[in-house]
Parts: C-alpha cells; sequence; structure tokens
C-alpha cells in the first residue's frame, strides 16, 4: 500500500542545534500513529516541517506522492493535511463557531464580489457552511458553546475546539500535538474515544504526538519513539513499551 | 411567501437624509452645520476603511490620509485640469463620479503597494513604514508644480454634496460590513487574531493582508476625492500625518473593530472639534478670559484621555447596533 505521507531523510538544524537527524516515517492510510519521545526530542519540530512551517534542512516530504517539501502552510493545509498544536492557537476574542467557519474559507467558491453582493449562491454557501460546522461543533460536544467567545470557554473545551478547527478544513491526515495536554483523567477518557471515532467517522488518518502514556498506549496501533531527533524504537505499542532503550530515554539508565 | 423587508440601515439612512433636508430646506439648519455634517460623513468613509485594515485585519496603518490624498490629486486632476468640468457642465456628473471612482482605484493602486511591507513587519514596525509612507505622498504633491505645488490644486469644482456624500457612505458601510460577513471577512479577522494558525488552517495570509490594504485605500480615495470636490481644493497639509492620527483616533474611541463605533465616532468627534470651537469662543465672549480657539484641542484631548482611561475598548468594543448587523443564515 502506498504511504499517505512519506519522510524521507528529514534533517533539520537550528543554527547549530540538530533538532531532528534523518528521520524517516512512512504512514498509511487509515491508521492512528504515534509519535513519542521525552521533552526536546523533537517531536514538535517534525510536525513543523510537515506542515510547512519550517523548512528542513535535508530531505523531503511527499503527501499522496507529491512533493509538499517548503510548500507555504496554508497550500500544505489545501492539500489535506491539518493539525493542532501543543499550544493552542485559538482565534480567541471570536466566537466557536466562527473558529470553525474560519477553518471552512478555502472551501469556499464565492468571490469577493457575490459575497459583497450577497447573491443567492454565496448565501446558500453560507448556509451550508454554517450547517457543516455546527455538525463539528456537536461531534466534539461543544454544540453549547457555539456562540460562546472562545477565551470563555475551559482548557478542556479549547482543545476539542482545536481539533473541531482543524477537521473543518477536511483533512485526509490529521497531526494532534499534545491533544490530551492539561486534560483531566475524565477528558483524556473522552478524548481518546472522540480520536477513535474521527478515525471511523471521517476516514482521516491520525498522527499524534503525546506525552500522556495512557492516551499512546491506548488508541495508537503503531509507535515510533524518538530522542534527540533520532528514532530508538518502532512498532505496536505493546512491543515498543518493552524496549530497553525506551524504557532508558524515559527512566534513565539502569544501574551504572 | 418570503415577505420583502427593506433592510433597517437603508430605511434609518433615508429618514436620516429626508430629515437633514428638511431641516435645511426650512432653514432650521444652516449651511454651516451642513457642511460638517458633509465633513462628518467623509470621516466616515475614512474610519470605517480604516477599520478593515486596523480593526478587522489587525495590521498597524498611520498612513490612511495618504490614500485619500492620492485620490483627492487624481480625481482633482481629471474633473479640474482634464475635462475641466463645472456643476454646469454636460455630464459634469457622470465625469465627476468617474474621477472619484479613478481616484479611489488610484489609491487602490497605491494600496497593494504598500500592502506589501505589512507581510513583514508588524505593530509598531508597520506604523512606521505606514506613516513614511504617508509623508512621501505628502511631499510628492508638495513638489507637483501640475498640481499646484505648495499652493494646493485650486478651483476644483463643488460637486460633492450631502447627496453624493450620503450615497458613498452608505455604500462603503454596506460593502465592507458585507465583506466582515463572508469567509474573506473571517479570513481576515483570523489574520488579526492569529496569523500562523490561520495560516494552517487554509488562509492565505498575505493575499488578506494586501486585499485589506487595497479595499481599504480604495474606499480613502473616495473620501479624498469627495473631499476635495467639497472644499473645492486639495491641499498637501490636508493629507498630513496629523490627519492619519486624527482617523485613528476616531476608530480607537469608536472600538477597533466595530463599524457602528467607527461611524459614530466619526460623527461625534467632527461635531466636538467644531462645537468647542464655538464653545470657547462663547465662553471667552463672556468671561474676558483670554482665551482662544487653540484651546479646543486641549478639551478634544483630554475628553479622548478620558475616553481611553474609563472606556478602553471604545465606545462599542467589537459589537455592532442592530441596524449594522445582518441577519444571521439559518
Amino acid at each position: 500500500m502506498p504511504a499517505l505521507l512519506s519522510i524521507k531523510g528529514m534533517t533539520h538544524f537550528f543554527g547549530g542545534l540538530k533538532a531532528v537527524s534523518n528521520f524517516s516515517y512512512d504512514i498509511p492510510e487509515g491508521i492512528i500513529y504515534g509519535l513519542i519521545g521525552p521533552n526536546g526530542s523533537g517531536k514538535t519540530t517534525i510536525f513543523n516541517l510537515i506542515t510547512g512551517i519550517y523548512s528542513p534542512t535535508e530531505g523531503k516530504v511527499f503527501f499522496k506522492d507529491k512533493d509538499i517539501t517548503g510548500a507555504k502552510p496554508y497550500k500544505i493545509v489545501q492539500s489535506g493535511i491539518a493539525r493542532t498544536f501543543q499550544n493552542l492557537r485559538i482565534f480567541s476574542s471570536l466566537t466557536a463557531l466562527d473558529n470553525i467557519k474560519i477553518a471552512k474559507h478555502f472551501g469556499s467558491k464565492s468571490s469577493l464580489a457575490t459575497s459583497v453582493l450577497r447573491l443567492p449562491s454565496f448565501m446558500n454557501e453560507e448556509i451550508a457552511i454554517k450547517k457543516e460546522s455546527l455538525e463539528l461543533l456537536d461531534l466534539m460536544h461543544l454544540s453549547h458553546r457555539a456562540k460562546e467567545n472562545a477565551k470563555n470557554l475551559p482548557y478542556g473545551e479549547l482543545r476539542r475546539l482545536e481539533i473541531a478547527r482543524a477537521l473543518a478544513t477536511k483533512p485526509q491526515l490529521l497531526l494532534l500535538d499534545e491533544p490530551a495536554a492539561g486534560m483531566n483523567p475524565k477528558e483524556v477518557e473522552e478524548l481518546m474515544g472522540l480520536i477513535t471515532h474521527i478515525r471511523n467517522e471521517f476516514k482521516v488518518t491520525v498522527f499524534l504526538i503525546e506525552h500522556h502514556m495512557q492516551v499512546v498506549m491506548g488508541i495508537c496501533e503503531y509507535i515510533k519513539v524518538i530522542d534527540f531527533g533520532e528514532t530508538i524504537a518502532e512498532g505496536i505499542p505493546e512491543a515498543v513499551a518493552k524496549e530497553p532503550r525506551v524504557l532508558e530515554a524515559y527512566l534513565g539508565k539502569r544501574g551504572a | 411567501m418570503k415577505k420583502f423587508n427593506l433592510p433597517k440601515l437603508l430605511i434609518f439612512v433615508i429618514a436620516f437624509y429626508a430629515a437633514i433636508q428638511i431641516l435645511y430646506s426650512t432653514e432650521i439648519m444652516n449651511g454651516y452645520i451642513l457642511h460638517i455634517i458633509n465633513q462628518s460623513l467623509i470621516y466616515v468613509i475614512l474610519a470605517v476603511s480604516l477599520n478593515l485594515i486596523n480593526g478587522i485585519t489587525g495590521q498597524f496603518s498611520l498612513g490612511h490620509m495618504g490614500f485619500a490624498g492620492v485620490g483627492a490629486y487624481v480625481s482633482g486632476t481629471i474633473s479640474t485640469l482634464v475635462f475641466k468640468i463645472n456643476p454646469s457642465s454636460p455630464n459634469g456628473m457622470l465625469i465627476f463620479i468617474l474621477a472619484i471612482v479613478a481616484g479611489g482605484l488610484a489609491a487602490a493602486v497605491v494600496g497593494f503597494l504598500i500592502g506589501f511591507p505589512s507581510l513583514r513587519l508588524k505593530g509598531d514596525y508597520l506604523a512606521i513604514v505606514t506613516l513614511g509612507f504617508g509623508e512621501i505622498i505628502r511631499t510628492v504633491f508638495n513638489n507637483i508644480d501640475y498640481v499646484g505645488g505648495p499652493r494646493g490644486l485650486l478651483g476644483i469644482p463643488k460637486f460633492s454634496n450631502f447627496t453624493t456624500i450620503t450615497i458613498a457612505a452608505l455604500i462603503t458601510i454596506v460593502v465592507i460590513r458585507n465583506l466582515v460577513e463572508s469567509s474573506h471577512g473571517r479570513a481576515m479577522l483570523a489574520v488579526r487574531e492569529n496569523e500562523l494558525a490561520a495560516e494552517l488552517v487554509g488562509v492565505n495570509t498575505t493575499r488578506y493582508k494586501v486585499l485589506a490594504f487595497v479595499i481599504g485605500a480604495f474606499f480613502a480615495g473616495i473620501a479624498g476625492g469627495l473631499f476635495a470636490h467639497l472644499l473645492q481644493m486639495a491641499h498637501p497639509t490636508q493629507f498630513g500625518f496629523i490627519k492619519s492620527v486624527e482617523v485613528l483616533i476616531m476608530i480607537y474611541a469608536g472600538g477597533v473593530g466595530s463599524i457602528t463605533g467607527s461611524t459614530i465616532a466619526a460623527f461625534a468627534l467632527t461635531f466636538l472639534s467644531e462645537g468647542l470651537r464655538i464653545g470657547i469662543r462663547a465662553i471667552a465672549d463672556a468671561t474676558g478670559l483670554p482665551i482662544g480657539g487653540e484651546w479646543r484641542m486641549v478639551v478634544y484631548s483630554l475628553l479622548l484621555i478620558f475616553i481611553m482611561l474609563f472606556k478602553t475598548e471604545g465606545l462599542m468594543g467589537t459589537k455592532e447596533s442592530k441596524l449594522i448587523r445582518l441577519k444571521e443564515v439559518e
């Protein structure tokens, strides 16, 4: 099966610091992938390289067999990769609903003129955008917050709002950067259910970075572990959990 | 069957227009007050269009009057120097409208060019660049003899009147309001809120920043053209930095991001500034105190300080009145 996303020999330097080292990863369609590793191991940098925030020093990124290395972030999103952020980036003074509607922007066909004149085609599109946006809010259990300014939402709900916003771009690949960070155990439980549900419902491939072992071990079907930008282990969760190098990276060296 | 409703805003503007016309024709209101109303309406166009750049898209332009200057000089040149029209010439009105639109388009082209620094610069740094741009425009007009140099472009026919200015202001408000409530407007709001996040939900942030400058500049150019054909002159000092700041104050006093706020503030501050001139003169006459008209700026500034101290988000915040707000789609 051809990979949906294929990262080949990606290396990235920040000045003299090697943040990512010869990283390769093939992600076939339809599975929930996990990328784990200690703080500063280069996980978020990999997401930033995939989504075009940085351009890799070396290596290539292919999405649906197309080279997207160094493309503009909005082009990459439009090609079908959406993401969330570890430190939330919500449009905080807009309503939850508007946050989602914005993500429906590039699917909109209305030109400036039809929008300003509010022609029927524009109005129909607005109705559709609103309907789909409300459905996404509903999916993420946020319907009651639609009219609320995003800045008034609690942390766990903001995380879900960001996932809903990413889904609004109709991605084939969804990158989640520590989706469970800052959530309480009940919210984590709910989130795990949601992520699995999203994958089944939207046929979207999920690639997530997470510290929360319960989440990674609970929902990921394949895991890659990195440290200092290098892969130290990969495989199904049960196998990875037993790898000595993984335990070492997480718990420190035994004995000595 | 769907009932046909005249939009509330249109009803309000027609009522406003009729009231002013009646007051004026029955001589309850004199020409001076009508002139101030005309000026206020032109400031409405300037404030609402600057609001698109600063309030909606979150860029910081300090050179808005520079765009107005381009509009004033280009339209003035077309109507006065090229076609030499006057209010009684045949097709005069048509040429006037074309001249105004040409002025707006010229300003939009300049807006397109000035939009590019906004791709690299933010906040204070962008403010400095746009400020510099405004001064360049002023200096350029100061040095072109064809348009009168430092004397200004004189003898522009008086085509702007209450009717034309009201229509232009209404069009500006409706166009910018409708724009904001579309997917294009939402993209601009996203740029203001968080540029990186906007880019990562598929918004071409480059395009929308430049677009905000182009549309904002277009309407500022229209306002400048109307000004020139109202005051019958265009002078470099009308389009300097201080004048740009006046418009900036209007959008901050009214509420950044609120079209209603910009509109109210444009009226209120234009009238306040004129009212203080009369009020202070009256006080000086009554008390014999040696205070002149220049003191109005002190009072004006103090009032602004108080507004910002006690209502930091401006009169309206980001809210819109029912007149401006569009009915939500279902």
